[in-house]
């Protein structure tokens, strides 16, 4: 129902009356920039939040030894427990289908020596599927594979760092690496979102490393994914019990809370998902709050135009305008108010969110930002505001009798 | 053209009491017509005047305006009407302040869905006839009082209406420009057109040809001037 006249009255009433305008414009881009800047600063921190997780797999779980806290079944109190290849594969065994991917870790310090140039780094030795849990972005060549486990092969994958170090410009690719004095030939280069840290270590063959170094089968630590079928509550469920089933294995106190230590991502997913809702129900209500607040000010200050235009309207009613032209050229003029001071806001929102984003970076806010989604959204909030704010002073107009717009002052 | 029959009309004033405005008028104006109705303040001709132009409803008996009778009329209806039989001059000119002459009598064409361009040539030739067509692009403060009130003239011509009603319509003009609205007056008359004016001023009224005299809500007299 596009009325060409009916917008020239509107622009017309409208650029004629243009502190009016403004006045009542101001109020809703202001409460718009408030909500666009409360929106982007809680997505802010939970970008900041996203970002903390980004370095393991969402679903993995760990699983480390110490030592005994009390003393169980015969068994002295501080007993060191030593996880053992027959515990990776006793976890396989037990619980094939609820893995995704399960790895074991060897940590080893070693020095590296290219020629002339050399450092000390740790090795963490893996089985392949530790690419995964560990999230690696394997740049040049490729990670370890099953044969390289089963032949207990001398090769290394080497992080984008130590491959910086030791080869400078050079790429580390089939090169010779000499760690403790045994040569490893580098089959890849990998980075990793995790740091630098995580980007100065050397993974190895986990075969490999028992027999160089240690000439057992000890395991420093198991790492897996669970199926991500799995929900939170039912991933919580399946590290408990395999906490459970290794201390039985162990023969450990079910109470003790030290010897075995199984931590859960999804449970740290958990906790920040909690905070992060509560979070966005503050966040949502303010900024419903503020919207609200500012629906009442358009809506105030347009029963106070249509007050100031009474005798307007009142002439417009004796030379035959109907109570339905009234109410739309002042349901049609509120909207138009409230969404072009809406649209400022918006983008003043986005543009102060834009300039002062990397600043906010130290106060934990990452990219803070505001999606399409929520634009559109805004927009029809907007238009929906400018309807109701305009709506009770409009239908109050058109009640005003004519006589009585005639006579006011 | 315009009829009542013992038309009655009161006001409330605070809750209990009423103000018994109209106690029965009967009148028939005929097409045609230049009729001005005198009184006193308080006499209660602006009252019948609003009943006319169907600003203000009657309590009691019948008002017949172009054969129609008028009841429970809702605002759409009325303001229909209004835009169609009605033409409206007030004391205080009522133009909207932030038009131009042109717009402010193109007006109640925009009401009756005229086109734009249509619009704008039918309000320049009525702003032609009361003799401003020069002023056509400027605003109401830029005019005389006079000027004015011919523009709310032309405004209240434009949708070629069957009843010009005109309240006060020199009120507050000098006499020199009130007979140069007058004439105009007159002269819409002369073409046919059915007028009716309230005033207080006698030299207005004797202007007219017929003078109906209106106290305390009944009609005190009704005759015909020498101007007939």
């Amino acid at each position: 129902m596009f009325d060409l006249d009916r917008w020239r009255e509107i622009f017309q009433a409208m650029s004629k009356n243009k502190l009016r305008t403004i006045l009542t414009g101001f109020t809703v881009a202001f409460a718009i920039l408030l909500f666009t800047l409360l929106f982007g600063i809680g997505n802010g921190l939970q970008n900041n939040f996203k970002s903390q997780f980004a370095d393991d797999a969402v679903n993995a779980i760990f699983i480390r030894s110490g030592k005994t806290s009390k003393a169980y079944k015969g068994n002295q109190i501080d007993r060191k427990i030593q996880f053992k290849n027959d515990d990776f594969k006793f976890l396989i065994d037990k619980y094939d289908k609820k893995i995704e991917y399960i790895t074991a870790r060897v940590y080893k310090q070693v020095r590296a020596i290219y020629k002339g140039e050399q450092s000390t780094y740790t090795v963490r030795a893996v089985h392949p599927d530790h690419q995964f849990t560990e999230k690696t972005v394997v740049d040049k060549g490729r990670f370890l594979n099953n044969f390289d486990l089963q032949k207990k092969v001398k090769v290394v994958v080497i992080g984008r760092l130590v491959e910086k170090d030791l080869f400078g410009n050079h790429t580390a690719l089939n090169k010779q690496l000499n760690l403790n004095d045994i040569n490893y030939t580098v089959i890849g280069v990998f980075s990793d979102v995790g740091g630098d840290r995580e980007e100065r270590l050397i993974y190895m063959p986990v075969t490999t490393a028992q027999a160089i170094y240690g000439n057992n089968d000890y395991l420093d630590q198991i790492v897996m994914t669970y199926n991500p079928k799995m929900n939170v509550d039912q991933a919580l469920n399946f590290s408990n019990d395999i906490k459970k089933e290794l201390k039985k294995k162990h023969i450990i106190s079910p109470k003790d809370q030290a010897a075995i230590r199984v931590h859960n991502v999804a449970k740290d997913k958990k906790d920040v998902n909690k905070f992060m809702s509560v979070l966005n129900v503050i966040i949502l209500f303010i900024g419903f709050g503020t919207l609200i607040a500012g629906i009442i000010g358009i809506s105030n200050i347009m029963i106070f135009v249509v007050k100031e235009r009474t005798k307007e309207l009142g002439i417009r009613k004796a030379l035959g305008a109907k109570p339905k032209a009234i109410i739309g050229m002042i349901l049609q003029e509120s909207v138009l108010i409230t969404t072009i001071a809406g649209y400022v806001g918006l983008m003043l929102g986005i543009g102060i969110l834009k300039w002062y984003g990397p600043v906010l970076k130290d106060y934990f806010i990452k990219d803070p930002s505001v999606s399409k989604s929520v634009v559109i959204g805004a927009t029809i909030v907007l238009i929906i505001a400018g309807t109701l704010a305009g709506y009770v002073p409009a239908k109050r107009a058109a009640r005003i009798k004519p006589i009585e717009a005639l006579n006011a002052d | 053209m315009i009829k009542f029959e013992k038309l009655h009309k009161s006001y409330p004033i605070g809750k209990k009491d009423f103000l018994h405005v109209l106690k029965g008028i009967d009148l028939h104006i005929k097409e045609g017509e230049f009729v001005s109705i005198m009184g006193s303040s308080g006499s209660g001709k602006s009252t019948l005047l609003n009943i006319v132009g169907l600003l203000d409803h009657h309590d009691e008996g019948n008002y017949f305006l172009n054969g129609q009778k008028i009841q429970k009329l809702n605002e759409s209806k009325a303001a229909v009407l209004r835009n169609k039989f009605l033409g409206f001059v007030f004391q205080s000119f009522n133009l909207i302040s932030y038009k131009t002459a042109l717009e402010n009598v193109a007006l109640p064409l925009y009401y009756q869905g005229v086109k734009r361009k249509e619009r704008q040539k039918i309000a320049l030739e009525y702003l032609e006839k009361v003799g401003l067509k020069d002023w056509a692009s400027h605003h109401p403060n830029e005019l005389s009082g006079g000027q004015k009130q011919r523009v709310a003239i032309a405004r209240a011509l434009v949708a070629k209406p069957k009843v010009i009603l005109a309240d006060e319509p020199t009120g507050a003009l000098d006499s020199v420009t009130s007979d140069s609205v007058m004439n105009l007056l007159k002269e819409i008359n002369k073409e046919g057109m059915t007028v009716f004016v309230i005033t207080h001023e006698e030299e207005i009224a004797a202007q007219t040809q017929r003078i109906v005299r209106l106290k305390d809500g009944i009609i005190i007299s009704d005759e015909l001037t020498k101007n007939k």
